[in-house]
């Protein structure tokens, strides 16, 4: 019993390093973004990802076939609505001029590419409020983009 | 591509005017926070499972004490008579 626990704790190590390795630049990046850090000084940023992957590897055994990036995302999103207050002054990053929730918006919808539909489910919104923020950040982007 | 005529809508064009501003290459992930990572999800197995147990232990201890309780007292058996019977025959 003990043995086989073991085992498992050692292959869930690996297969958890191995998702790290592969994953773990684009959800840093995600991060960033979120968090609204230069991309020299991402501590915050870091500490948010390695709570979302400390979670997943929590949830590790019982993902039962979900993908572990859809769960870290998802744990990543949550940390960061959780405390958006703290974000509210950004530092840097292409994002800056948004406010946290506009950014969580535009990162899922447009960084990650997910379903207006999926997001609003993830983030607790209804789908029309989502098709608004993402409206509302894309044109404040672009105006920045005009503007410099 | 040439002749590929592409349609896309004015707002889809901006997204991927929007979504190209938001490409940059993946930052270098720190080798120490998958290891940090690991390690705090490995505590958050460990407290949950304690947790758990902890949970199974009252849960079994109730029971237990309930079952005492009932079979000492005898809940269901009927409360004695009040008043005793009157005497005849005596």
């Amino acid at each position: 019993m003990r043995e086989r626990q073991a085992a498992r704790e050692r292959r869930r190590a690996r297969e958890f390093e191995a998702f790290v390795g592969g994953a773990g630049g684009r959800l840093l990046r995600a991060a960033l973004l979120l968090t609204g850090e230069p991309a020299d000084a991402a501590e915050a940023a870091e500490r948010l990802l390695t709570r979302a992957l400390a979670r997943t590897y929590a949830a590790w055994d019982r993902l039962g076939g979900e993908d572990p990036y859809d769960h870290t995302r998802r744990e990543l999103a949550a940390a960061f609505a959780r405390t958006a207050r703290r974000y509210r002054h950004a530092r840097g990053g292409v994002l800056e001029r948004l406010t946290p929730q506009e950014r969580l918006v535009l990162v899922l919808r447009l960084h990650e590419g997910i379903a207006e539909e999926q997001a609003a489910a993830c983030l607790g919104l209804s789908v029309e409020r989502v098709r608004v923020i993402c409206t509302r950040s894309v044109a404040a982007m672009r105006s920045r983009r005009a503007a410099s | 591509m040439s002749g590929y005529k592409h349609v896309v809508s004015g707002y889809d064009r901006k997204e991927a005017e929007v979504r190209r501003m938001l490409d940059a290459p993946r930052p270098s992930v720190p080798p120490e926070l998958a290891v940090r990572a690991a390690e705090r999800g490995m505590r958050l197995l460990r407290r949950r499972r304690a947790l758990r147990r902890v949970g199974w232990v009252l849960l079994t201890a109730a029971v237990v004490a309930f079952c005492v309780w009932a079979a000492v007292t005898e809940p269901w058996a009927a409360p004695p008579e009040g008043t005793t019977p009157p005497l005849r025959h005596w």
